[in-house]
């Protein structure tokens, strides 16, 4: 009997549930053993002692939105490249020339959004 | 750990595996030990750490450190353990609750499921997957979502503040750290831990931090972007005590806040590990050549202690590496955000790019020079090996030499008050 190509992932599975049983376990735990005694006061968001103003779920800078932006296309690049990576011997010098017009794409675009300020964190 | 399992089946049991009616009673329970055991090890190993690096810190800054549970306060981390676990649990009113309260499972496993795939020694890991190395930059990304999610779910600002910037941080030097590991991916001609490790010598020349230009600057890159990954010193911004309280974590506490804590010092060693996979020559042993071992392999005949000193030196090898982030967190000052950000995208995002089409070509290149011996590591007395093993003198033996004498050097300004490196 050959085994399965799933076969490796099995142990994935194996650990995701000894784990997740070993961590909600501690919590069960921990929250049979703790005391249980609220106040209002202790259920205040931290603010360093005085009150908080306010709710935090609030409009916050748009320059975490453009990170977030530029990760999503240079990952999805990165991605790209891993399959190459594995076999670009046997692609040879063409897939090489392939890769390196992606690649260079990608560096005009860096160059862009450099050029246009976007890495710039104080603006 | 299935080949691992074959050959006990094989040789110590004297039965086919292929056809042995328990072989898959025997897989399940060794994976059900094998789950036990890295969630086990992966807990000890971070309560120690946490004992370790407050025990250092306290030595670097002249200070005792925590020495009182057990011999040399190594039990330390278990009296914070209890601590924690009789800990009341706080949930605050203004928050979400489901989504703080799921918020550490994200980071557990973010961090649990990575032991999977890292080796810990010749034929010691869980599984061998093909796609291992991308296996560990994806699972590591769950840490995100959980710190995202524990830093909105908190509606504190300073859990806000902390949780953006932890997302806005990893996020970005995953890019460098994704393109720089393609450097080994590329010599090795696998994403297989086993495989890559497999590619390297057990000498350090033979390992891919001194093999090429390309190798050597691609370690330090790595190391760069997997210490601001783990939100290790220098780029601890997400929980700058100064400014943000504690950052995503500010409103957790007892086994939840547990979780992160856990997951912070168990982090050291997964980037360790994959460090050492990638560039150190993972659990290879020096002296132990790779016609040595698929002559064993050949036979069958894979002696008892390679499996130890192979396990020995992997872990050698990652404590060390682990040794030198600790030292690094005490050493140097945080960087400012903007700092921090330019680093990542105006410095190693380019060079990560440049160095992995570089890589291509000399692999290329080497490939026509050498044919298909150039993946698999070069005698010392050739041209390969001895071209790998310049780059070992100028790249390793050179720098240690100069560190040590100016260290030396330094320590001697001091005069008699500190005898040389007995400060410990």
């Amino acid at each position: 009997m050959s085994p399965s190509p799933l076969a490796p992932y099995l142990p994935l599975a194996v650990a995701l549930l000894v784990a997740a049983g070993v961590a909600m376990a501690m919590a069960v735990l921990a929250s049979v053993l703790g005391p249980k005694r609220p106040t209002a006061i202790k259920q205040e968001i931290f603010e360093c002692g005085s009150e908080s103003v306010g709710p935090a779920h609030q409009r916050f800078a748009v320059k975490f939105y453009v990170v977030a932006l530029l990760f999503i296309v240079f990952d999805v690049e990165a991605v790209f490249l891993y399959p190459w990576a594995v076999n670009f011997r046997a692609l040879g010098w063409f897939g090489y020339a392939e890769m390196a017009v992606f690649a260079a794409t990608l560096v005009v675009g860096l160059a862009y959004i450099w050029k246009k300020g976007a890495l710039s964190w104080e603006t | 750990m299935r080949e691992f399992l074959d050959e006990i089946i094989r040789d110590r049991l004297g039965q086919d595996p292929a056809s042995w009616a328990l072989t898959q009673g025997v897989y399940l329970v060794a994976m059900m030990a094998a789950g036990i055991a890295l969630t086990t090890f992966g807990a000890l190993f971070a309560g120690l750490t946490s004992w370790w690096e407050r025990r250092i810190a306290a030595r670097m800054q002249s200070r005792v450190g925590p020495n009182r549970v057990g011999p040399q306060g190594i039990l330390q981390f278990l009296a914070d353990a209890l601590k924690l676990l009789v800990k009341e649990d706080l949930i605050s009113s203004a928050s979400d609750r489901w989504l703080f309260r799921a918020a550490p499972y994200f980071v557990v496993a973010g961090f649990a499921l990575t032991f999977v795939v890292l080796p810990f020694g010749y034929h010691l890991s869980a599984t061998r997957m093909n796609v291992g190395l991308f296996y560990v930059l994806s699972v590591t990304a769950l840490v995100v979502v959980g710190i995202l999610i524990s830093g909105w779910a908190s509606n504190s600002k300073w859990a806000l503040f902390g949780g953006i910037r932890a997302a806005a941080q990893v996020v970005s030097y995953e890019i460098p750290a994704g393109l720089v590991i393609l450097v080994p991916v590329l010599m090795a001609g696998s994403l297989n831990l086993h495989d890559i490790i497999r590619a390297q010598g057990g000498w350090p020349w033979d390992w891919y931090l001194f093999q090429t230009p390309m190798g050597y600057a691609g370690f330090f890159i790595l190391f760069v972007a997997l210490l601001a990954e783990g939100n290790r010193t220098p780029f601890d911004l997400p929980e700058a005590e100064s400014e943000l309280v504690s950052g995503y974590n500010t409103e957790y506490s007892g086994m939840r806040f547990a979780y992160f804590f856990l997951t912070e010092f168990g982090n050291l060693w997964v980037m360790s590990a994959v460090m050492t996979t990638c560039f150190l020559g993972g659990w290879q042993v020096p002296g132990v050549s790779a016609e040595n071992l698929a002559r064993w392999e050949a036979l069958h005949q894979v002696p008892g202690w390679f499996y130890l000193v192979s396990a020995a030196v992997f872990c050698a090898k990652t404590l060390l590496l682990a040794n030198v982030v600790i030292w690094i967190r005490w050493t140097f000052p945080r960087v400012r955000v903007d700092q921090m950000m330019s680093l990542c995208w105006k410095y190693l995002v380019p060079a990560a790019m440049a160095l992995v089409v570089l890589a291509a070509v000399t692999e290329l290149m080497s490939f026509e020079l050498f044919g298909e011996a150039a993946r698999v590591q070069a005698p010392l007395f050739s041209l390969r090996g001895l071209i790998h093993f310049a780059f070992f003198a100028a790249g390793g033996l050179v720098p240690a030499v100069l560190f040590f004498r100016k260290t030396f050097r330094n320590i001697s300004f001091v005069g008699d008050r500190v005898r040389p490196l007995s400060n410990w």
